[in-house]
């Protein structure tokens, strides 16, 4: 097996990395931007220069929405894209606060949810709030 | 002007199983739309040599309809790009045309979805970084585009309805769409919610459905049946897959794939008789009114308002109903193309509009993610 082959790739770096407590993004070192979600080349320049750099986890709601169910199947629950302050955007959700009370603008901390079979990171109001 | 302009015209249409055609199969609907059509155009399937089909069920669409239909074609697609697909299998079937690849291309497409109600599977691998949040796909990928547009332009939930309200009463007007019944605002804002902003009259059908075109060069579409519908341009765009990857929630890649489709029609939004848009959720037609030109970015909320895109408004749009009242079995792509053809052709019974010369077709696909502008006319336009 060739040497370049033998580490695992980005993405399960990624979930690696998540699962040791860590939200990890790229960084190109060839044009200096940041990248998610995880790749092998750099989506913008197209260099094979990515590095690993630990995220600040301070994001801000870009858009919000609430996904309504019938009540048997649960109460509602919020999906939100989030603007990280590295430049990225993701999908997530914000937690603490009830899912309408979501507001693009809002500023937003992550942390990662081990509550499930697999981490994922989810954001709460910045400063502790609600 | 560019060299593919009027280089293919839509020499026949047709439909089948639109709304509810329970106990048929995905094959047999779109056999169906494909019979239709090649009577529409005085052709028989053995005059077919170049095949386009993508299917939401049978990653080789275009093998498996052939097989079905007992066609040997010269050339075939089966590329998917979500429910843009048939639009831009026209602009790929025209190619196929002007370099002599094949002579009578059939594009066909067609889904049992509604009475399949949620068993057909999917063969899309879920996003690793968008499922563990559980938006409902497609629709929260469009809400969120749906929000960021009313936070930046403060486009209302009233606007969305208009969207709805305006469908419906075209859908009144004909015949095979599937919801005829009034609609209000009011009935809009009050349906049952799905993912905010939108509720269920915000979303598109889920009916089952096929729908199916024949082109062919100009010289010979003229020796057939019905009047010639030449392609006059045709542009597609796409710049993400998922809504994450949107570069502004705002502006769709209609806004690249449009004007690169006008340039090649050697026309204008202005000489545009009728808009025929993809219509998967009310934020989309005001979102491509804008990016196609027919109204500023951010003014299309104020662009539809007060009945301005229903029958008798200032911009005739979505004449069959659309996805939101008509139809929509899966994929919607093909549909707006076939009523654009029918309108020019003067087919469209009470909703007919006088005349029309000039009309686009407009498809989306995936979320938000695929575009492709078609600009079509009357043979008096090539
Ligand atoms: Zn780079």
């Amino acid at each position: 097996m060739p040497a370049d082959t033998a580490a695992p790739g980005p993405e399960q770096a990624y979930f690696d990395a998540l699962a040791d407590g860590r939200f990890m993004l790229q960084h190109c070192n060839a044009c200096g931007e940041n990248v998610f979600y995880p790749r092998a080349l750099c989506p913008h320049c197209g260099a094979d220069a990515l590095v690993w750099r630990e995220a600040s986890g301070r994001g801000t709601v870009h858009a919000t929405s609430v996904v309504r169910r019938r009540p048997e199947q649960g109460p509602p629950y919020n999906v939100v894209l989030i603007d990280l302050e590295e430049g990225p955007r993701m999908m997530s959700r914000v937690e603490t606060i009830a899912p309408e009370a979501v507001r693009i603008g809002m500023a937003v901390t992550a942390v990662i949810d081990r509550s499930g079979d697999d981490p994922v990171v989810v954001f709460r109001p910045a400063g502790g709030g609600a | 002007m560019s060299g593919l302009r009027g280089a293919a015209s839509i020499a026949g249409a047709g439909t089948y199983g639109l709304g509810e055609a329970p106990g048929q199969s995905e094959l047999e609907i779109t056999a169906g739309a494909v019979k239709a059509a090649l009577e529409d155009a005085g052709l028989k399937a053995a005059d077919v040599d170049g095949v386009f089909c993508a299917s939401m069920t049978y990653n080789m669409g275009s093998l498996t309809l052939c097989e079905y239909l007992g066609i040997a074609p010269k050339f075939s697609d089966s590329s998917m790009i979500g429910g843009s697909s048939n639009l831009a299998h026209l602009l790929t079937a025209m190619m196929a045309i002007a370099t002599g690849q094949c002579d009578v291309a059939l594009v066909a497409y067609g889904s049992n979805q509604r009475s399949m109600s949620g068993r057909l599977v999917s063969t899309s691998r879920p996003d690793p970084f968008e499922s563990p949040y559980g938006p409902r796909q497609p629709i929260t990928s469009y809400a969120l585009a749906a929000s960021r547009h009313m936070h930046e332009y403060g486009t209302t939930r009233e606007q969305l309805a208009e969207v709805a309200t305006a469908a419906r009463a075209w859908a009144a007007m004909n015949p095979d769409a599937f919801l005829r019944e009034p609609l209000s605002i009011e009935d809009v804002l009050n349906s049952r919610p799905i993912s905010d902003p939108f509720t269920v009259r915000d979303c598109c059908l889920v009916t089952d459905g096929g729908g199916a075109v024949i082109l062919t060069s100009p010289e010979r579409a003229r020796d057939l049946e019905r009047p010639p519908v030449p392609v006059l341009g045709g542009a597609m765009a796409h710049w993400h897959r998922a809504i994450t990857n949107m570069p502004d929630l705002t502006v769709t890649a209609a806004s690249d794939s449009g004007p690169r489709a006008y340039a090649m029609a050697g026309v204008s939004v202005d000489d545009t008789d009728l808009v025929q848009v993809y219509d998967a959720f009310t934020i989309n037609t005001i979102m491509f009114l804008e990016d196609l030109g027919f109204c500023a970015k951010g003014e299309g909320g104020a662009f539809v308002e007060d009945g301005a895109i229903a029958p008798g408004g200032r911009l005739v749009v979505n004449t069959n109903g659309g996805g939101l009242s008509c139809c929509h079995p899966g994929m919607y792509g093909i549909f707006p193309l076939i009523e654009a053809v029918r309108q020019l052709r003067g087919d469209c019974g009470e909703r007919q509009q006088a005349n029309p010369e000039i009309a686009l077709a407009h498809g989306n696909g995936g979320l938000f993610s695929s575009q492709v502008t078609l600009i079509l006319g009357t043979d008096g336009t090539l």
